[in-house]
């Protein structure tokens, strides 16, 4: 009886073993899944856009060209290259003082109550899909554009950058819905970034008679600045491979202007209009080489700001 | 270095204070004025016909958008069929066996690569891979986009709330001889069980307003969504081409659909973050 009992366990521990065999092998055929996404997307991409990389070469990246009639056809992905960096360079430029100056708002200013409201409709806000941010930037903030800031911009500024007919639509608006989009993005991660510095180090500087300025300039910002710098790498990287919220408002015109005033299109919004369109193999497969390009950059940003947050993690010696 | 006076440092401590407070509003007003246009303009086009209609053509009273409502529902839960299993499995491997695995490092940084990748570069993949080899656009195909967009979603919360699990439950168990598997799926997952439903809510609420990558997968449609083996009409590309089109009344519907939309995403966002909160 007794030995009976241990032949039965030991021959289930057997089974269990190579149950838990499976199990593992199974959880890890998931995980190498993601990384046949990874490489899958790279090679269609590649092969994909190889007939326009055979025939346009490196001219492809610097031409200005995008002729998609049939028999003449040229490419050149330079406007829409121009146009991606534009519009995110306008947003970064407008949401990077204003998330941090919220998010130091929240955590520093605001009554605690006020601060919890404020946060959690900001974090909402982050969610709300970016097609709504290009409806409302195409009927309500267009106009809006057109009417009052672009004229202004135009009469007390000026010069070549803020020139030409006030059109409502643009780089210019593009980038500001962009900026938009992102800010409740970097706001919230700059928010938990500063709310990572232990209170005891804030009441320190406020008990020496700092004033809360002093204090978030003087001891608050070192601390954070590398958190504030990853959360910004996040938010560029939205911001340069967003489609919807800029497809609505950039005009979509194939031409590289000086003023931001003008229209001009991106890589995702040529992509957003183009592709379907697209009948001769070579014109489809230029549009798969401004996937590729924009691929090559999106990834180029990530492992930037990954190398960035590693070496962060690395000198804070623990999880940030 | 000269002192600065009181007087000055409480100035400039006043003056970048009010900046930041007026700045904030400035910013939380224009996010609120997105809000409003979208409840103000959309609700207008909320009734009965709406949510029980084919669309109709510009001009024709009466139509609705039943169809994509009816498409977006069942392309996202299908994408959720496929997304959050492998996601979540992914996530166990990383969280379970992931340290002593030389795998666990580029997966780990392949799943950051996919969650940055834009959503329209799925698109134009899965276009690649399962529209031009069947030669139609299909609803299967919008699904896939949507899912390999929840994947690495799901992977990371799953790997954070794993990790959240105190070491001694899992000891605890293999010491009374349960095998790893069950220990896994009955004990961890049990204790975790919130934290994987709140990442899973979160992906499922972030893939059901996107609509880059449907554009060229799912497409769009005016017939009820079938078995999704042909174009798919879906809320989000309607809003698109309603929105683009010169017609006032499709501009409504489109209103109408983005204020949809909206309130389902908040709606699982809120789901998400309470069921977060019951937690602690």
């Amino acid at each position: 009886m007794h030995k009976l009992s241990t032949i039965k366990t030991t021959a289930s521990s057997r089974d269990q073993t190579r149950a838990d065999l499976l199990f593992r092998g199974f959880t890890a055929l998931c995980a190498i899944g993601l990384i046949l996404i990874v490489v899958g997307i790279f090679i269609e991409l590649l092969m994909n856009s190889w007939p326009a990389i055979k025939k346009f070469g490196l001219s492809f990246l610097v031409s200005q060209k995008w002729n998609p009639v049939p028999g003449i056809e040229e490419f050149g992905a330079l406007s829409s290259i121009f146009g991606t960096l534009a519009t995110t360079a306008i947003a970064m430029l407008i949401a990077t003082p204003m998330s941090l100056v919220i998010a130091i708002f929240l955590v520093e200013l605001a009554p605690p109550r006020m601060a919890g409201i404020v946060g959690g409709a900001i974090e909402l806000l982050a969610a709300v899909p970016s097609i709504i941010y290009g409806m409302w930037g195409l009927f309500v903030f267009a106009p809006f554009m057109q009417d009052h800031i672009q004229p202004f911009l135009g009469e007390v500024i000026g010069g070549p950058l803020f020139e030409g007919p006030p059109m409502g639509i643009g780089i210019l608006t593009a980038g500001i819905i962009l900026a938009l989009m992102i800010l409740p993005f970097i706001t919230a991660v700059a928010r938990d970034v500063f709310l990572m510095i232990p209170n005891v180090v804030k009441e320190a500087s406020h008990g020496m008679g700092a004033t809360t300025w002093e204090v978030t300039y003087k001891v608050v910002w070192p601390y954070c600045i590398h958190g504030i710098v990853g959360a910004l790498f996040l938010g560029l990287g939205r911001a340069i491979g967003e489609t919807m919220a800029i497809t609505f408002v950039i005009g979509n015109d194939h031409s590289i202007s000086a003023s931001v005033f003008s229209a001009g299109t991106s890589i995702a919004s040529t992509l957003a209009n183009e592709f379907t369109e697209a009948s001769e193999p070579i014109y489809l497969s230029a549009l798969f080489e401004l996937g590729l390009v924009l691929f090559g950059l999106t990834v180029v940003f990530q492992i930037v700001a990954q190398l960035w947050l590693r070496r962060l993690r690395k000198s804070t010696g623990g999880r940030a | 270095m000269k002192p600065r006076s009181n007087w000055t440092r409480r100035s400039i401590n006043f003056m970048v204070m009010a900046v930041s407070t007026l700045s904030s509003f400035i910013g939380i007003a224009v996010l609120v004025w997105v809000l409003y246009e979208i409840i103000y303009r959309g609700i207008g086009a909320f009734n009965w016909d709406f949510f029980t209609k084919l669309p109709t053509p510009p001009g024709v009273e009466g139509g609705g958008l039943a169809n994509a409502i009816l498409g977006t529902v069942v392309i996202t839960a299908l994408a959720t069929l496929i997304g959050v299993p492998i996601g979540l499995f992914a996530g166990v491997f990383l969280a379970e066996f992931g340290l002593r695995s030389k795998l666990s490092g580029p997966v780990r940084f392949v799943s950051n690569i996919l969650m940055g990748t834009p959503s329209i570069i799925i698109g134009v993949f899965v276009y690649a891979m399962l529209v031009v080899t069947v030669r139609h656009f299909s609803g299967y195909a919008g699904a896939v986009a949507l899912a390999i967009i929840m994947i690495p979603l799901v992977a990371r919360t799953t790997e954070d709330m794993l990790n959240l699990v105190p070491d001694t439950l899992r000891e605890s168990a293999l010491a009374l001889g349960v095998p790893r598997w069950k220990t896994t799926l009955d004990i961890v997952f049990k204790a975790a069980k919130k934290g994987l439903l709140t990442g899973s809510l979160l992906a499922v609420a972030r893939v059901s307003g996107e609509t880059a990558p449907l554009l060229f997968t799912a497409l769009n449609s005016p017939y009820w969504p079938g078995w999704l083996n042909k174009p798919t009409g879906n809320l989000t590309v309607t809003i698109y081409n309603y929105a683009m089109s010169p017609y006032t009344d499709w501009q409504q519907m489109a209103w109408g659909a983005s204020l949809l939309i909206t309130l389902g995403v908040l709606f699982l966002t809120l789901c998400a973050r309470f069921l977060l909160q019951e937690k602690k």
